[in-house]
């Protein structure tokens, strides 16, 4: 029997590896670049948890990934890629715009709370059209959720540009790149107006509203049927099935909460952090950064909320990296590299169990 | 302007911004063929993008460029193929950290050589003329105005459409590429390397997405900007799986494709008042309709984005 620790070291190793074997990839392209990998290093490091603020800083950039981190992870758990969560993520935010301005005279206490759920439930829908499609007609969720990612961005697009535009809803101003803001009571609060050491970061209590939905997320999948079943269809659809367990079903329910959770990603961001939605041309980047932190935390909640921390630093600390004179881009090559080890898993066992091999070689002749 | 002027325009920039769809769909169809799945194209057509400009930019020839371009697609391309092939891995996942790796080396030698972010210099020396050679086509009364806005890339992509269909259904490689999409085991059997088959695949489509990259950057805009892919690898992958993984039904797909992109462009000049994003949007919603089978349900090859593990008999 393995102990627990074995157990646990067994599910860790493969990132743990590929995480170091990043940072070497980033410290040899660092010393390409002419500079010292340790100064880079210790740059990001300071600059993402030196002091409150810059830890501050950290937090709110953990905030967003953890949602999509935790999204990608729960579909992964069915059996399910989810690429999806960059247009969960806008089909979320956008209609937290939207609620915000219809209910725009709620007091704060109803209106948080209601921006939130609207916002699960868009991302809910996005997700669960793809959960829909696969289990309906067997079209592969891959393909589906990139084609809804573009879907949402141009629809969310033509709304920032008509509907929600200040130039239509408020009388007398002119057309903006972004929407209309959401109302003053609806904004979270801010972590410096608890404690004022965190200065002038942008943390806010979206962080707790993160971590909540990680221990929320982990018992639903370890200590729930709705869990169980989940799991069931991943780990193998056909005995699911054969055991009386919906394979149709728990896709559709399984790609609704992660879709859920990418739109709570983008109503807590905009009621936490943006306040309103720009017109953009391009992804906002949380959903491919969740597959990451999905993957690096083994598809475990809590897992999820370790490797958001470590996304979150290498994204607050390439600012202080770029002030240091190292070019910030580092730290996607940083994270490209470690995704390369995690799809390429057998790289990683083969350099441990060769370790192994080699431990195993001196303790025999140790014994010898 | 003169209605036929217009259509002209329009057919001419429709198939200008149809040429980098197809040749990056090319490189998915034989990718996809032979049972590899690249979402990496995006990301190649950045690297190729990039080097074709960092190679004309140094030699001062955009040719020299254009082969950068494909030598550096193939490069990153031998990623996913040693993940997927060799090492069995999470084809996704590959596809995934290629387009992540893409964006940031690319940002990261923009910083390193130019020592300027956002946009390289233009190169002086670009392809996004009609060839000289070619220059006769100009002469035919009505078309050779299209032809006068063609680039060197736009021939290139629809004698690569002819190559492909040659190569994937007359000849006997095709077959074998074909056999190993659909039943890589029983490719095996008949004495077929499944290994060898897949990874001349995947850098054949890492070799077209790497030309379509220059052919936006070079054969464009003449120079590199971050961001300038723009999805285009996802639409190209639209474009393929619409076109059913098949060369001639791909570029029929990039074709059309190119054409909502043109109109959106051009709405103004031919004063049409539909909203932008949903003509943008056309491209991601028709791949959605071609899956679900409305119209004639677009079927994968059968060992699409499965590892092959060899000898396990």
């Amino acid at each position: 029997m393995k102990s627990n620790f074995e157990k646990m070291w067994d599910s860790f190793r493969l990132p743990i590896f590929a995480v170091i074997l990043g940072f070497v990839v980033g410290a040899i392209c660092i010393i390409i670049a002419g500079s010292n990998p340790l100064v880079a290093y210790a740059a990001l490091f300071q600059g993402s948890l030196g002091s409150v603020t810059s830890f501050g800083e950290t937090l709110y950039k953990m905030t967003p990934i953890i949602f999509t981190g935790l999204s990608v992870a729960l579909a992964f758990r069915c059996g399910l890629f989810n690429i999806g969560a960059e247009g969960q993520y806008i089909a979320g935010s956008i209609v937290s715009i939207a609620t915000g301005w219809i209910f725009k005279d709620m007091p704060g206490i109803i209106l948080i709370p209601m921006i939130l759920i609207m916002g699960i439930i868009a991302g809910g829908i996005w997700g669960g059209i793809a959960g829909y499609l696969k289990a309906r007609f067997g079209v592969h969720e891959v393909i589906t959720t990139i084609m809804l990612n573009y879907i949402a961005l141009h629809t969310s697009n033509y709304l920032v540009r008509t509907v929600l535009n200040p130039e239509t809803l408020i009388p007398g101003s002119v057309r903006e790149a972004f929407t209309v803001p959401i109302p003053e009571q609806a904004k979270l609060l801010k972590l410096n107006e608890i404690l004022p050491q965190f200065t002038y970061s942008s943390a806010h209590v979206g962080i707790f509203i993160a971590i909540a939905a990680a221990i929320f997320i982990y018992f639903l999948l370890f200590k729930t049927t709705v869990g169980y079943e989940i799991r069931s269809v991943g780990f193998s659809p056909d005995a699911a099935e054969y055991g009386g367990i919906s394979k149709e079903k728990n896709t559709i329910l399984a790609m609704f909460i992660a879709g859920g959770l990418s739109g709570l990603a983008g109503a807590v961001q905009v009621t936490g952090l943006i306040y309103s939605v720009n017109q953009v041309a391009m992804m906002p980047g949380y959903g491919f950064t969740g597959i990451s932190v999905a993957l690096v935390g083994v598809s475990h909640p809590l897992g999820v909320l370790a490797s958001g921390l470590l996304f979150g630093i290498l994204d607050n600390g390439s600012r202080q990296m770029q002030l240091a004179g190292i070019p910030k881009e580092i730290t996607g090559i940083i994270q490209a590299v470690i995704l390369i080890f995690i799809a390429g898993e057998l790289i990683v066992k083969f350099i441990s169990e060769r370790r192994k091999k080699e431990l195993k070689d001196i303790k025999t002749k140790e014994v010898e | 302007m003169a209605e036929g002027a217009i259509v002209i325009a329009v057919l001419a920039s429709a198939i200008r911004l149809a040429t980098p769809l197809i040749l990056a769909a090319l490189g998915g169809v034989f990718s996809e063929r032979s049972g590899v799945v690249n979402i990496g194209l995006e990301g190649i057509m950045i690297i190729g993008a990039f080097f074709a400009v960092l190679f004309t930019h140094i030699t001062g020839n955009p040719w020299l460029g254009v082969v950068a371009a494909m030598i550096f697609g193939i490069l990153a391309a031998s990623i996913l193929a040693v993940l997927a092939i060799n090492l069995r891995g999470n084809q996704i996942i590959a596809g995934v950290a290629i387009n992540l790796l893409a964006i940031s080396l690319s940002a990261f030698l923009l910083e390193l050589i130019w020592k300027r972010s956002g946009a390289t210099p233009s190169v002086p020396h670009a392809l996004t003329t009609n060839p000289k050679a070619l220059e006769f086509l100009e002469k035919i009364p009505v078309l050779g105005d299209l032809f006068s806005k063609f680039t060197p890339f736009v021939y290139i992509a629809f004698i690569l459409v002819g190559v492909t269909y040659y190569i994937l259904f007359k000849t006997p490689l095709g077959l074998r590429i074909r056999a190993v999409g659909e039943h890589p085991r029983a490719a095996e059997t008949v004495g077929i390397s499944v290994y060898k088959i897949r990874w001349l695949c995947v850098l054949i489509s890492g070799l077209l997405a790497g030309l379509a990259g220059a052919s936006l950057s070079i054969g464009t805009i003449s120079l590199f900007r971050e961001g300038m892919i723009a999805g285009q690898g996802f639409i190209a992958l639209a474009a393929m799986i619409f076109g059913k993984w098949h060369p001639v039904g791909a570029m029929f797909a990039c074709l059309f494709f190119g054409l909502t992109s043109a109109i959106q462009i051009l709405a103004q000049t031919i004063g049409i008042k539909w909203a932008p994003e949903f003509l943008l949007m056309i491209p991601y919603v028709a791949t959605i309709v071609a899956l679900v089978g409305v119209v004639g349900k677009a079927v994968a090859p059968a060992s699409d984005g499965l590892p092959y593990e060899k000898g396990e008999k």
